[in-house]
């Protein structure tokens, strides 16, 4: 049962990358703008944006469009960019490793950070540190995280010169240098998206605590702790699974407004760079990986919940 | 009065008898109290004493709000949120329990008393072995280490006849039945060894052949372990079974307490007596009701015909997963048909399909001869009006948000175009049918307590002046008195309404107390169905026997007489099968025919009225008396040595 569970699961991501293919294509299809145009400029000859529109593909019908690029998307080759004509490939790769090193360690940070900090918000409830937690969480996720970003670098870069305000790489710091480099974007992300994982944690903790079982487990002598640890945290693991992969997928895709202010080359600046000169591979290409690294986190979550469900792990 | 040379001896013998038993739990002049969320004081207990002896049961009984399972709680140092212990003493082995430091009461939970809850499904955590679960205590308090622990469940699995009692403890706990969860967790509270268990109504929630099952067991390891229980329940016929002493209790204070047999055979208290009128008799002919005639008509209110339903896709007509099989029943115009059987056999999808909530992938529904649509969408206003569910809990029923009179008015409104002070003088109508007073129409259902919250569910369905009410379980979870009183108006109502009522219960007592036909199922079939006189007297169906022998009766050393009838011993402890071929309760049956039962579908006898047995047995075979049954059982016995 749980084999046909995931593998139900993992076709409705393949789908949902499918329906979603489509819908990027589309749109860059009917977004406004003629790349031949953007190219050649104003002073091009109608004949020679013709001639480069056939050399671009864009003479023949949308739907051989589609499933050529889907065809090449599959196959790794992302196409070439319309503005510049490098590779899509080469433009992205180092662009990717920026954006996962960022996610990788963010994740690395706030995921820990985030369940000791629910857990033991959840362990005493009501208690100073609990309230500083729900009280400091739920600010922060009320803040736009570009409002979090400038107090920072207000107070970390133009008060106190310990960090450098932009997170610019030149592709040859040594580790301490690459630490330093990223750690405001660093810090600005891991108070963002732990807020939302920190509340998630300590809620499905506390719903788990109201549990027949869990009085059970008081009446049984069981310290709190171990109650906590053994008894709530893995029938909680679910939604708090669930939150962590969105926040993940969010920090992938969703980090433009750090990105830029940080000048921090990753991939969703050179999305919007690519929006801005109308180069639709490049912003396709952008918006598939986006959509996939979604679809793979999700999915990953649900395995993970499926797996930490008893019932389903142990039929009957 | 007693004469001062008797009283003498009736001391000396109590006295002689304490001195006995070493006194383990003295209780004295013990109150607990309650804040509300106004910071009003509310007395729950006030003022228990009572004694527990070493390896002695003692119950506590009464009602809801009596005040007994915050008792019990006491001895763990429990209390359940809101609740304060206000004054008195609770000690255990002289120590006061109300007065344990936070780390002393981890120490005694679990070590010294250990608890046992009404639902286990609910108390074992999915996540975690059962194994694991029934040691952690045991290991934690470090009584045993975990080797020994496993060593001590695996004896306690086999003292509680679990099947597979060596690899049980591997499992999950939803991969075992409700009735062995029971029995585990018994082995959950002993494993520790406890001085005292406190049995908080441990099998209310059980279907009369898993209680007595679980009953015998628990009855097995409280002798075997010689430890000394509190055993909390509202039902004396099993109290009667298993308590040595009892103190029955009324609003947090002891009405009277006393020997078992004292109580039982003897009871003093007007409450006490109160409490035995309410236990049901034992199912029997002659306490159904007879038909009023003025409500007679040819043509049945509803009729299923070779119904077959069930969950997940249809192919066919056979449901992926059939409850439901070839289920033909008639309901008459004003009569009330019990619908009776274990949980899991099918009576609430039977429900759910006359209603229009489960479409049958097979066979038909009619109402008043014409025919219905399976789904309910496609009924027209007529039909969804005539036919009336009424749900099992009142609490989640009713719209908390909504008062008592927009509760009612809405059918009066939606099927009747009743508006403003006709639907308010309506509403005041049907609230007096159900005996509530007119005021109720402003109150919320927060403010009503159980019994009147279930009259409201009725009333709603009533409102909309239906021709038959179907009511899921609508007794069970109240209190014994509470519950007859519900059952007076129900009857009440069928005379003087002439509605019909489908009344479905696991609880053959009640049904047989009120009841004009009985439908018995088991595992998605009828096996026997016809008036409740007929239901009730043999011939039996061998299931309808085995539940009618299952129904504790009022009466001290019950459990041992029926634990030595046959069809105890091949019916009970044994998981229903359902079976798409043959007779479903073959493995249980006493009268079982090898090669027969299990492979063909059972033939349907009916007498001379409406009774029908489907069963493979002939009328006279199932007519036998007891000790035939067990003769034919021998010759059966030696038949199969002989093959």
């Amino acid at each position: 049962m749980m084999t046909k569970m995931v593998l139900r699961r993992i076709a409705i991501g393949v789908a949902t990358l499918v329906v979603v293919s489509v819908i990027v294509f589309v749109m860059t299809s009917i977004l406004p703008g003629d790349v031949a145009q953007i190219i050649l400029g104003q002073s091009a000859t109608p004949e020679t944006l013709a001639a480069l529109r056939i050399e671009l593909g864009m003479d023949k019908p949308g739907y051989i469009r589609y499933f050529q690029w889907l065809g090449n998307m599959a196959t790794g080759d992302l196409g070439i960019s319309k503005a510049g004509g490098a590779t899509i490939e080469s433009l992205i790769s180092g662009r990717l490793g920026n954006t996962m090193v960022m996610s990788g360690l963010v994740a690395v940070i706030s995921i820990p950070i985030s369940i000791v900090l629910g857990l033991w918000a959840a362990m005493h409830p009501g208690a100073l540190l609990d309230r500083a937690v729900t009280f400091g969480t739920l600010s922060l996720i009320s803040v736009p995280e570009f409002f979090i970003a400038t107090i920072l670098v207000l107070i970390l870069a133009v008060e106190l010169h310990w960090l450098p305000s932009t997170a610019y790489l030149t592709g040859d710091e040594t580790f301490a240098e690459l630490l330093k480099a990223l750690a405001m974007p660093l810090i600005t992300l891991v108070i963002v998206v732990s807020a939302q994982m920190i509340r998630m944690t300590r809620a499905g903790i506390l719903n788990v605590m109201s549990s027949p079982y869990i009085e059970m487990a008081i009446l049984k002598g069981v310290p709190r702790r171990r109650i906590i640890l053994r008894h709530a945290f893995f029938n909680a693991i679910g939604p708090i699974v669930n939150v962590i992969a969105l926040n993940l997928a969010y920090l992938v895709s969703g980090v433009v407004v750090v990105e830029t202010i940080f000048s921090y080359p990753g991939l969703a600046k050179l999305m919007i760079d690519g929006v801005q000169t109308r180069d639709l591979p490049l912003v396709q290409a952008c918006a598939m990986i986006f959509c996939g690294a979604y679809v793979i986190l999700i999915l990953m979550a649900d395995i993970a919940s499926i797996m930490s469900n008893p019932r389903l792990r142990n039929p009957k | 009065m007693i004469f001062p040379q008797k009283l003498a001896v009736v001391l000396h013998l109590r006295w002689y008898k304490t001195m006995q038993r070493e006194k383990l739990v003295e209780v004295k002049d013990l109150k607990i109290h309650a804040k509300n969320d106004d910071g009003d004081i509310i007395p729950i207990v006030k003022g228990v004493s009572f004694d527990i002896h070493k390896g002695e049961v003692v119950a506590l009984i009464g009602e809801s709000g009596s005040g007994k399972t915050t008792i019990s709680l006491a001895a763990l140092s429990y209390t359940k949120p809101g609740l304060f212990f206000a004054g008195g003493e609770l000690l255990i082995d002289g120590e006061d329990m109300l007065q344990a430091e936070p780390l002393r009461t981890r120490e005694i939970r679990g070590a010294k008393v250990a608890y046992l809850a009404q639902s286990a499904a609910a108390t074992f955590n999915p996540a975690i072995t059962i194994g694991e679960q029934v040691t952690e205590s045991a290991v934690l308090h470090g009584i045993l280490s975990q080797s020994e622990a496993n060593k001590r469940a695996t004896e306690l699995y086999h003292a509680l006849e679990l099947p597979d009692p060596d690899r049980i403890g591997f499992r999950y706990p939803h991969q075992v039945s409700g009735g062995q969860l029971q029995r585990l967790m018994a082995a959950m509270a002993l494993c520790g060894k406890p001085d005292l268990m406190v049995l908080d109504e441990p099998t209310t929630a059980l279907d009369v052949t898993t209680q007595i099952e679980v009953l015998k067991a628990f009855k097995k390891v409280i002798q075997d372990e010689n430890s000394a229980a509190i055993y909390v329940t509202h039902d004396l016929a099993v109290v009667a079974q298993i308590a040595d002493y009892i103190i029955v209790l009324y609003g947090g204070e002891v009405m009277e307490q006393g020997t078992a047999a004292e109580i039982i055979n003897n009871p003093s208290h007007v409450y006490t007596q109160r409490l035995m009128a309410a236990v049901r008799p034992k199912p029997q002919a002659g306490l159904g009701s007879s038909v009023a005639d003025e409500h007679e008509r040819e043509i049945p209110a509803v009729k299923a015909t070779d119904i077959t339903a069930g969950y997940g896709g249809i192919i066919d007509g056979e449901p992926k997963i059939p409850i439901l099989r070839d289920i033909n029943v008639s309901v008459k115009n004003g009569h009330v048909v019990g619908v009776i059987g274990e949980s899991g056999c099918g009576k609430s999808t039977l429900a759910r399909v006359m209603a229009g909530l489960l479409p049958q992938s097979r066979g038909t529904i009619e109402l008043d001869n014409e025919e219905l649509e399976g789904d309910l969408r496609n009924r027209n206003l007529e039909q969804l009006q005539k036919i009336q569910f009424v749900f099992q809990m009142a609490d989640t029923a009713l719209n908390p948000k909504q008062v008592i009179g927009d509760i009612i008015g809405r059918p009066l409104e939606f099927y009747h175009g009743l508006k403003g002070n006709a639907r308010h003088a309506k509403v005041v109508e049907i609230l007096e049918m159900v005996e509530l007073p007119a005021e109720f129409a402003s109150r919320y259902p927060m403010e009503l307590s159980g019994g009147q919250k279930q009259r409201i569910n009725m009333a709603r369905s009533l409102a909309a002046n239906p021709e038959v009410m179907l009511c899921d379980e609508v007794t069970s979870a109240l209190d014994s008195i509470v519950g007859a009183n519900v059952i007076k108006l129900l009857t009440t109502l069928r005379d003087k309404t002439g509605v019909s009522f489908v009344f479905i219960s696991h609880d053959l007592s009640t049904v047989a107390s009120f009841a004009d036909e009985i439908v018995v199922l088991y595992a998605g079939r009828v096996v026997e169905q016809g008036p409740t006189d007929d239901v009730l007297t043999p011939p039996y169906h061998p299931y309808t026997r085995l539940l009618i022998s299952s129904v504790p009766e009022l009466r001290i050393g019950w459990l041992e007489d029926t634990m030595q009838k046959r069809e105890m011993a091949v019916g009970i402890a044994k998981d229903v099968e359902i079976t798409s071929v043959g007779c479903p309760f073959f493995n249980r049956c006493p009268m079982g025919i090898e090669g027969t039962c299990e492979k063909q579908t059972p033939p349907v006898h009916k007498t001379d009225t409406d009774h029908q047995i489907a069963c493979h047995r002939s009328i006279e075979e199932l007519n036998m008396v007891e000790f035939e049954v067990q003769e034919a059982l021998e010759h059966k016995k030696a038949d199969e040595a002989i093959v």
